[in-house]
């Protein structure tokens, strides 16, 4: 174990924790004055230094509008009550709000915020581990965090929070699924699973969802363009739905559950599952713009004109990998404050009986056309023949499973 | 010498074990189990086995377990109480695992070359020796010889062994998993038409 790679891997940790958790509490600002602006109103546009309670006149008003609100919210939390009731199961509750954020966190350590930097013979990759495993090491530890919700709601031993509980639990595995068989398009695409690698090819021939560039321009990556469009569609999906973000935020639904798995929870604990939701979905946004939309790559060829390994060409790639997230955080945001929440059953059908059948069938289309130069445009056609007589008695069986059981079976 | 990391894996997975018998809650004791699967995925990653080691944790940790706690939680078990062992059960639960104990020290003593053994450090001029031996414009060749970070790709390692020189193993599994798939969804179809 080299020196250099290990405070190099301890800076990494600490800027790309901070630029998390930055991301984190201005998700928060972003949320609300974003979502003030859909319901025509104004939002928090404005943070004041309380120096009243100093026994100064006037509170004092920081110039740079509501930007200090994180701030504000976050003192909230650590100056309210830490309540801890009386029926809970203690240790679980304690251990709860940790494994919610932690994963979360953890996730961020593999997505490539930057363009290697290279200081003479060492090369250092913008990731805090270049694992070769990138993509599953996320769904990994990102299916961990079910623990801390599903045991959430199971050590506030009260109702409400028990279904949330259950409920995030019977969801996140459901759509994991679908999860991870979107993206299998993508990996056969890439025919790698090193999110390093899989920037550097889209940053020469052009970006997953944007093949202008490169090799990009062939016949074959814009027919790909079908199979991968359904990936993204089906990827982004299943991303809101592990985040528990507002179309499937049914674990913690107000008008039902009062306040889901966190109803018990209060001040730094309530706190920690606020920040492992924004966390996952900044993780969801760096992973949907890290495969389908070159990461920190500037695209349309600009890339390759740039110096490789400056530690300056670095600081540009992350600067545009960190804009790209934030564009999609705010799509996030405006999906929740979009689209209301889905029935519970709803929700099951999409996940099991649509994705998961799309998904499939997916992966077989994106091979028919990745295997088109070796068998040919004939073998191509008796493919899809094949793929679509299999998709239509997929979808007669998956009708009839969603058919109502009729009143006798009961 | 082994690295610190292993003898905290090891401690992780060990520790997650005693605590997943002495635990009396079940939950707690499920808990145990996905520590120790953790610690497992640490173990083999250490040895460069980065897929093993992540499939552990999402399948096992990830999918498995729970499933396990989701059942435990909406059983609502209580605590187990201490049962009395018979004799029997006692000697058989000490004589197996001293078997396995036997076996693994024969392994080791007749595999003992040296400290670490036939496990050499994979760097970037070994990874492209190994290269050679795959086509030029297949993945696996790209990821060993990538001109800034070679890497193993040993997801891919294992994809190329199974596909190619396991096969037919792998297609008989996957019909035995569909069989038993199907199975089960008719055996539990069956006792509930019963049970109504």
């Amino acid at each position: 174990m080299d020196i250099p790679f290990l405070i190099a891997a301890l800076i990494k940790i600490g800027v790309f924790i901070g630029i998390t958790m930055t991301f984190v509490s201005v998700c928060v600002i972003f949320e609300r004055r974003f979502s003030a602006i859909i319901q025509d109103r104004v939002g928090p546009n404005r943070t004041m230094v309380p120096l009243s309670i100093l026994g100064f006149k006037k509170d004092f008003a920081l110039p740079i509008g509501g930007l200090t609100q994180p701030v504000a919210d976050g003192l909230k939390f650590i100056l309210k009550e830490d309540f801890t009731p009386s029926y809970v199961r203690k240790v679980f509750f304690w251990l709860a709000p940790v494994l919610v954020v932690v994963p979360a966190l953890l996730t961020m350590a593999v997505v490539p915020f930057g363009s290697p930097m290279e200081f003479g013979d060492t090369v250092i990759p913008m990731a805090v581990a270049d694992l070769n495993v990138g993509p599953l090491f996320i769904f990994a530890i990102a299916s961990l965090s079910v623990y801390g919700i599903t045991l959430a709601g199971w050590a506030s031993n009260s109702k409400y929070p028990f279904f949330g509980g259950v409920r995030s639990c019977a969801q996140m595995i459901s759509y994991e699924i679908a999860l991870g068989l979107s993206i299998i398009p993508v990996l056969m695409m890439f025919q790698t699973l090193n999110l390093g690698h899989i920037v550097e090819y889209q940053a020469a021939h052009g970006w997953l969802l944007l093949p202008a560039w490169g090799e990009g321009l062939s016949l074959e990556r814009w027919l790909m363009l079908i199979p991968l469009g359904i990936s993204f569609v089906i990827f982004t999906t299943s991303i809101f739905a592990e985040t528990n973000r507002m179309p499937f935020d049914l674990p913690e639904c107000e008008t039902e559950l009062v306040g889901g798995y966190h109803t018990e929870y209060s001040s730094m604990k309530f706190a920690l599952f606020f920040m492992g939701e924004y966390a996952a979905m900044v993780v969801g946004s760096a992973l949907i713009v890290t495969l389908f939309f070159g990461g920190w790559s500037i695209g349309f060829g600009i890339d390759g004109l740039l110096p490789t390994g400056a530690w300056w060409v670095s600081l540009i790639h992350i600067g545009c990998f960190l804009s790209k997230v934030t564009v999609f955080i705010l799509f996030f945001i405006l999906v929740r404050w979009t689209i209301p929440r889905f029935r519970y059953d709803q929700l099951m059908n999409l996940g099991w009986i649509v994705f998961f059948e799309a998904a499939l069938i997916n992966v077989f289309l994106a091979a028919l056309v990745l295997a088109y130069p070796s068998i040919g445009l004939m073998g191509v056609i008796i493919g899809f023949i094949i793929l679509s007589a299999a998709a239509t008695l997929l979808i007669i069986i998956a009708k009839g499973a969603t058919q109502k059981p009729s009143a006798t079976a009961v | 010498m082994h690295s610190i990391a292993f003898y905290l894996f090891a401690l992780l997975a060990i520790t997650g074990g005693i605590f997943l018998v002495a635990f009396r809650n079940p939950v707690s004791s499920a808990l145990a189990m996905v520590l120790s699967f953790v610690g497992l995925a640490g173990l083999f990653i250490g040895l460069n086995a980065y897929f093993v080691g992540i499939v552990q944790i999402l399948v096992y940790a990830g999918a498995i377990m729970v499933l396990f706690i989701f059942i435990i939680m909406l059983l609502d078990l209580n605590d187990e109480k201490p049962v009395k062992f018979k004799s029997t059960t006692v000697l058989a639960g000490v004589i197996i695992p001293l078997l396995l104990v036997v076996q693994i020290l024969g392994v080791i003593q007749s595999h003992n070359t040296g400290d670490e053994g036939a496990f050499k450090k994979i760097t970037a001029s070994s990874m492209a020796i190994s290269a050679k031996e795959f086509p030029e414009d297949s993945a696996i060749h790209k990821s060993l010889t990538h001109p800034k970070s070679p890497k193993l790709p040993d997801t891919n390692l294992i994809g190329h062994a199974i596909f190619t020189r396991y096969n037919f193993p792998l297609q008989i599994m996957g019909v035995l998993l569909l069989v038993a798939t199907m199975g089960v969804v008719i055996l539990s179809k069956r006792s509930s038409k019963k049970a109504s």
